[in-house]
């Protein structure tokens, strides 16, 4: 079945929300507000935006005086200056715009007193340069990203955005090197759609099931990433994987940073506050790659609690009050899965995989760009996690991801909406969905021994082990090792399910193809990257080396290969420095 | 521990009618219903069919009827339960396989009591003004992640499937009580019928269901007494 669109938004999370309003806002006259499709592979609702807890930064200053240059400042050395610096400061300046257009929105921010948005302190947030932590997250409780996809997907309702929910997008078609739309499996029946557009813009969100202990939902399967790298468009950076300090022990589930933005600590077993040691300045508020390594060193060093691969996050010194209205999602957390209640008890905490810094690469518009000298592919965008505009740098800062998909999803779905409305529509390429009949059929008729759940659990078992907060060059070649095993036999697999209505199975196996490729390129990159800088520690290369290594990486698919290129990091305003918080 | 699950089975593509189904997996007592039902789709049956994302109780994919009541399989432990685990999927929308259901209808009547802001004028530059005050008394309606546990625990849903239901009023409420909308008529208008607010009975079926805590009969009260007094 083929479908007819100015243009196709994959994923309806903040990105891909913010996108569509922004590419269909406007009473212009009949017909020119763009034809605009949203397709998720869930309802939208259920977009792991939703997720996110703490708040997101925007120089307000409704609490205390805050400047968008501070956030900028903290932006490109939180990302250990591998950010480009051009787009950081559009982020930061056009945060607070954004902001206040949520508000308007009807977004239920918490309020200060004065019934401004409240606002409170997060890792790496500072005033006048570094000097001290400022109160920049602006917040709803602890669910703002809950708050953030309802607001957005409400409003998509009121301007009468178009969605197909439960469409799973899994190529993208290219002809001559212009973009024609999409192929993708309508879930309920299972019938393969083409859907033509003009332009298409990826806001699928990241890859975090790469790794077995993570903070992202079972769908964060790398899909945009996966589809656009093979079709020869390279990733950037994406040897920069952020670990989260407070995931749930064992479980992963996320334990925002606002808890410790309102005094939460972190502890060793012998109750010490180990991180005055590591940031003398920002202590429990460094930025999250700081925290992540600190935390390792004293499980390495025998300091996790009772000797295992833990570390407590304290609470109990808090008012039971604070606690209750500002981080009720996260005791009711801790309070499930644990049994505990943090305000009695301390909450065991280990690093967990939250976010890729890399992704398809875009320029400030959201345009993904594809080459070293940043050429455009004319009609193709991206926002959001999947996306690399670079403002992460080597290492994102907390609040950073939410102001991203607001800022760059707004820029992007603007810059769609002007694109599709200047260029004249072109056919879809021959046999459009034929590559993707022929990959969902070897998958559906597979008659291997293997199941796609053990080689899904063995590469993230054996990415948490090899390729997390610490690496080395031997342990990266042997996760190198260890993926073509599995890319072998994922060749092998066989589905149970033959059926084709609510194949969740087929969809998985697909899934588990984007995983295991992105994996390569990430493993691939990261021992390339012979330095430390930001989320990417090599043992082997303690040292930031901005001789060497100061520049983004590219990775095309050649073939079952990863070929590596280069890109200068854009430089403006700060030069690179030591990082000490 | 060895874990047991009774499932209730049905894909309308090979079955003529629901069958239950047994299967016991080996899982630690801290784990989720959620992790046994992933470990029975990855190991024993790659055919079960059923939602989920987040596997917190954020994202609301995973509501199902798990020994009788609806709960998110993702927010419950299998020490805390009974065994067998008997899952069903929520009643009262059409199942399309096993524990999915079809959420068109309900996200139908979402859409029916216009769950968005109605501004009554352009926007300040700046944020708009709202004491904490004015922010609490809708709060514990923000929480809502239409998971559809609510709605299909509901018995006058059952009986009449064209109420809106505790999610849609849940919704309507988020807005009704907010310092800043301005569309009180109108919403209140859209639940002001015998498929509206009326059809409750106050069973509180709703309040145990939710997996969010939020006081769902309450807020349906709320709703009608707004509508007595012909203000919110």
């Amino acid at each position: 079945m083929t479908h007819t669109f100015d243009a196709v938004i994959v994923g309806a999370g903040g990105a891909g929300l913010m996108a569509a309003l922004q590419a269909t806002r406007g009473q212009s006259p009949a017909g020119t507000v763009p034809k605009v499709a949203v397709l998720s592979k869930l309802y939208p609702t259920r977009s792991h935006t939703g997720t996110a807890q703490g708040g997101i930064g925007a120089a307000l200053g409704n609490s205390e005086e805050d400047r968008w240059e501070w956030h900028m400042f903290d932006t490109v050395k939180g990302g250990d200056y591998l950010g480009d610096q051009d787009a950081i400061e559009i982020m930061c300046r056009e945060a607070v715009d954004t902001v206040y257009e949520l508000e308007h929105m009807g977004l239920p921010f918490s309020r200060t007193p004065d019934g401004k948005i409240a606002q409170r302190p997060f890792g790496g947030h500072t005033r006048e340069f570094g000097k001290a932590a400022v109160r920049r997250a602006c917040y709803a409780a602890d669910r703002t990203g809950h708050m953030i996809l309802q607001t957005l997907y409400q409003q998509c309702i009121k301007q009468g955005v178009t969605f197909f929910d439960e469409f799973h997008v899994v190529d993208l078609l290219l002809d001559g090197g212009a973009v024609r739309g999409v192929a993708a499996v309508e879930i309920a029946t299972g019938d393969l759609h083409t859907f033509a557009a003009k332009a298409v813009l990826f806001a699928t969100g990241g890859c975090g099931r790469m790794f077995k202990i993570t903070s992202n939902a079972l769908t964060l399967t790398g899909d945009g990433m996966g589809v656009v790298y093979r079709r020869g468009i390279p990733l950037q950076d994406m040897e920069f994987f952020q670990f989260h300090p407070t995931g749930i022990y064992k479980m992963g589930i996320l334990i925002t940073e606002g808890a410790r933005g309102e005094g939460g600590i972190l502890r060793n077993n012998s109750g010490e506050r180990f991180m005055e040691r590591y940031a003398p300045n920002l202590k429990d508020l460094a930025p999250r790659d700081m925290v992540s390594r600190a935390m390792h060193t004293e499980i390495r060093q025998g300091r996790g609690i009772g000797g295992k691969d833990y570390l407590h996050l304290d609470l109990t010194h808090l008012d039971p009050q604070v606690i209750h209205d500002k981080l009720p999602d996260i005791t009711d957390f801790v309070e499930t899965y644990l049994g505990i209640d943090p305000v009695k008890a301390p909450i065991p905490v280990q690093p967990t995989a939250h976010y890729a810094m890399g992704g398809i690469p875009t320029n400030a518009d959201g345009e993904v760009v594809i080459d070293e000298r940043r050429t455009p592919l004319p009609g193709l965008y991206a926002a959001g996690e999947c996306a690399c505009v670079s403002v992460h740098g080597g290492n994102r800062l907390g609040t950073n991801s939410l102001v991203d998909i607001i800022v760059f999803g707004r820029r992007s779905g603007k810059a769609l909406g002007e694109y599709v409305k200047r260029s004249a529509p072109a056919g879809l390429p021959a046999d459009p969905e034929g590559q993707t009949r022929e990959r969902l059929k070897r998958l559906r008729e597979g008659r291997g021994p293997e199941r796609v759940s053990s080689i899904r659990e063995a590469l993230q078992a054996e990415m948490t082990d090899k390729a997390s907060v610490f690496r080395t060059a031997g342990e990266l070649q042997k996760m190198l090792e260890v993926l073509t095993g599995l890319k072998a036999r994922y060749e092998k697999a066989a589905l149970q399910d033959r059926g084709s209505r609510f194949n969740m199975e087929l969809l998985e196996a697909f899934e588990l193809g984007c995983l295991l490729d992105l994996a390569q390129v990430t493993v691939t990159c990261a021992l390339n990257r012979q330095e430390s800088r930001g989320a990417h520690c090599r043992e082997d290369f303690p040292k930031r080396d901005d001789a060497n290594w100061f520049k983004h990486t590219l990775a095309w698919k050649r073939g079952d290969r990863v070929e590596i290129g280069y890109k200068p990091v854009v430089v403006t305003r700060f030069q690179p420095q030591e990082r000490k918080y | 521990m060895n874990v047991t699950f009774k499932l209730l089975r049905f894909d309308p593509e090979r079955d003529a009618k629901p069958h239950w189904e047994s299967y016991q997996v080996e899982m630690e007592p801290t784990d989720r219903v959620l992790d046994g039902l992933e470990a029975i789709k990855g190991r024993l049956d790659g055919t079960l069919g059923f939602r989920r994302s987040c596997a917190h109780g954020i994202c609301g994919s995973d509501a199902m009827l798990i020994n009788g009541r609806n709960r998110l399989a993702c927010k419950v432990l299998v020490k805390n339960l009974e065994q067998p685990i008997a899952i069903e999927p929520m009643r009262g929308f059409k199942v399309v396989k096993d524990f999915m259901v079809d959420l068109t209808p309900f996200f139908a009547k979402y859409r029916s009591v216009k769950p968005f802001l109605i501004e009554s004028g352009p926007p300040p530059e700046k944020e708009r003004l709202q004491s904490p005050k004015d922010r609490e008394r809708f709060d514990d309606t923000t929480k809502c992640i239409l998971c559809g546990a609510c709605t299909t625990s509901c018995p006058s849903f059952w009986s009449n499937p064209d109420y809106a239901g505790p999610a849609a009023i849940v919704q309507a409420h988020r807005f009704l009580f907010d310092s800043r909308d301005a569309g009180k008529k109108e919403r209140l208008a859209v639940l002001n019928t015998q498929d509206g607010v009326w059809r409750c009975r106050t069973v509180f079926n709703c309040v145990q269901a939710c997996p969010r805590g939020i006081n769902v009969t309450r807020a349906i009260g709320e709703v009608k007494l707004a509508l007595l007094r012909g203000k919110a």
